[in-house]
Parts: structure tokens; sequence; C-alpha cells
């Protein structure tokens, strides 16, 4: 796929480290949108797991079509590089009136690499409104250690994302993001269609870097969240350090002094 | 004349049938006066439903205020150390705090002893 690419801005990927998802409102045009729920509906074909995003789909389908949007591929390569690997794909439906909240969790099993991660493309072709159950996330719980639905006994965190979007919304998340799909209140069947992607490259400077000394950057990696206890909140900044190091390759980063003051082991003797 | 109960054992106005409400805050710190950033509620009584992603308001703004409205606390988290080499490492939330209300479920909604 070398079609045209938006690659992501060195802000946009510092907030993406630090609440752990991205989102590109209304990004897939509406005769697309109007397309999917047909597509979608109808199925999509399996794909091995681990098979090259370019050998995946095939040429003209609606799924290439929808990863050839500019915003869309410049996200995907920013976050896992070039010819990422198709893990698996899903169509979720949500009846109306129907099923349970899931609880909430992490995808796959507890996976804990420090410098690399997955993303996981989220892709809405409705509306979603408060009341059709649109996928619930936590901003910045993926950096936590847990396993699955371990934390299924958390119903509500302060700060919460309860998605609701416009058409054609397209988010990808870090494959450690708690999150798990609503109940649907509403009279409106909710589709959503997710692929997961695993990267084939170190992800080192994928994105558009020529805002890396923007002041904005620790701004965003120094985010907090409403649901964090302050002194995790303080090791969640430790760990995000740790990850842009990984990502950009400097490993003196550092936002005020976290990981710098307690690794400070001087080696010489007083004179 | 009394009449019996749903479960066709016990006299309906004789003996309350009593049911467990659950609350479950998660405070900033291990302070039980610190502010909720988390919860969860459970109905044994049947008359809610709480789910994951229902609300974006917690029920109190403290553990100390949910005491005050009458809920007992039936279980706190222990400060547990942490473990050599993982003093970094983030998982759970740390401040776990459980809270009951019984209820008569024969009684008006709402109409328990806490």
């Amino acid at each position: 796929m070398e079609n045209r690419k938006v690659l992501l801005a060195s802000v946009q990927m510092a907030r993406f480290v630090a609440r752990g998802s991205l989102r590109l409102d209304a990004v897939v045009p509406e005769q697309m949108n109007a397309e999917a729920l047909t597509a979608l509906a109808a199925g999509v074909p399996p794909v091995p797991y681990g098979t090259p995003l370019s050998q995946a789909y095939a040429k003209n389908s609606f799924v290439r079509r929808l990863l050839e949007l500019p915003q869309v591929a410049g996200a995907l390569h920013s976050l896992v590089g070039p010819e990422p690997t198709v893990d698996h794909h899903a169509v979720h439906v949500r009846e109306p009136h129907g099923g349970q909240a899931q609880p909430l969790h992490g995808d796959a099993i507890i996976d804990v690499r420090p410098d690399a991660f997955d993303v996981q493309l989220m892709y809405y072709p409705q509306a979603v409104t408060l009341d059709m159950g649109g996928t619930l996330s936590v901003p910045g719980s993926h950096l936590r250690r847990i396993n699955e639905s371990d934390t299924g006994r958390y119903q509500n965190l302060r700060g919460q994302d309860r998605l609701v979007c416009p058409a054609g919304t397209v988010a990808f998340l870090h494959h450690g993001l708690w999150h798990g799909g609503r109940r649907n209140d509403s009279d409106t069947v909710r589709h959503m269609f997710k692929i997961r992607f695993n990267p084939a490259v170190r992800q080192l400077r994928l994105w558009n870097t020529s805002d890396l000394d923007d002041p904005q950057v620790i701004r965003e990696l120094d985010a907090t969240f409403p649901w964090y206890e302050p002194a995790t909140g303080r090791l969640e900044r430790y760990n995000r350090v740790l990850l842009w190091r990984a990502l950009t390759g400097d490993d003196r980063f550092d936002i005020d002094y976290w990981v710098t003051r307690v690794s400070n082991r001087p080696k010489e003797a007083a004179i | 004349m009394t009449t019996t109960s749903d479960s066709g054992r016990r006299p309906a106005t004789a003996t309350p049938l009593l049911r467990q409400q659950v609350l479950v805050l998660y405070l900033a710190n291990s302070a039980l006066d610190s502010h909720v950033v988390g919860w969860s509620q459970y109905d044994g009584a049947g008359h809610t439903s709480p789910t994951t992603g229902d609300g974006d308001e917690p029920p109190y703004e403290s553990g100390l205020a949910a005491l005050q409205d009458g809920w007992r606390l039936i279980q706190a988290s222990q400060l547990i150390p942490p473990y050599p080499g993982h003093e970094y490492d983030v998982s759970f939330l740390k401040h776990e705090f459980f809270f009951e209300q019984i209820v008569d479920i024969q009684r008006e909604p709402g109409v328990g002893s806490r």
C-alpha cells in the first residue's frame, strides 16, 4: 500500500502514549459508511494470523479502501510502521435492548512488552449516541499490568470515555487499553469493525517528528486522569517516559526528573 | 391472617426477607475520607441492575460520605509493599473499600436497614 499517508505529529503520538488511544472523527466518507453496513453484515473473510497487510485484503475491497484512506494509513504507519501484520479482525454487533455490557477488559492476554505494542483499529460506520452503548474505554490504562477481564469488577472510573462519535470515526487503541462494549439501550443496531495489527519493524520514530521539540509534547506526556490514585499516577508518568524513550531512541528523555532521579547511582568515588 | 413470601416458607408479615446490597468504592489513597476515583454496585435485592459504564458520576464523593449515609464498611484493601523488582509496575487500583447495606425486599425499594 503506497498510497498517500498523513503521518501523525509528535504531539499526537505523545497523546497516544499518555492516553493509549487516538481518535479520528468522521474520517471515513459518508458513502463508504453507507457501504460498510452492507459489507460488514455480509462478513469479512477471515485472514490467517500474521498476514502482511498488503496481502490481507483484496484490492478494491471495502476494508482495503478503508485502510488506504490517507489519515487512516498515516496513523497506522505512525503507530506500527510499514507493512504491519494482521493479527485478526472481527465485526462486532450490539443488538438494540439486547445483551449485557462487557466487563472492562484488555484484549488477548497480559502483554507487558516495554518497547513494542500492537494497535487495534476500531471503525464506527454509523453515528454512535450515548444510549447505543458505544465502546467504553479508560484513558491512560494501557500500561497497567492486568490480565484480560480481571478488571471486570470495575464498573465506572472517573474520567472514563463512553464513546459518542459521528459516523465514520476510526479509533486506534494500544493493545493494553481497558475497554468494553456497553449495553445498547437504544432501538438501533450498533456496528463496529475491529482489526488488530502487529508491528513488523522496530517502532522507532515512525511518525512526522518535525515537532519533536514542541513543548506540547511534554505536556501531553505529563497528562493525568481523574481515575488515577495520585501516587500511582506518578508511576504512570515514569512508565510513559520509558515508552517515549523507546519510541524516540532518546534514552535521556525525562519529565520532571521522574526516571533520572531514581536511576542515579554514581560510580565515581569522591576524591 | 398472614401471607406467605415468594419462597413459600416464611410468613411475609412476621419475618423480614433480607438481602445484601454491595457498594465498592475505589479511593485516591488509603484513607477512607479520600475522594472516590471509581465505583461499582451490586444489588442483591434486585431493585436495580448496575453495570459496566452506566454512569460518569460516583454515588459518593468519598468513603466517609458513604459511611455518613449509612453504608457499613465490611472490607478494606491491605497495604502491601511492592514486590522487589516491580516497584514501578502499575496494575489494579490499590485502595478498594467494600460497603454493604441490608434491605428487606418485602418493604418498599430503598427502605432498608443499613
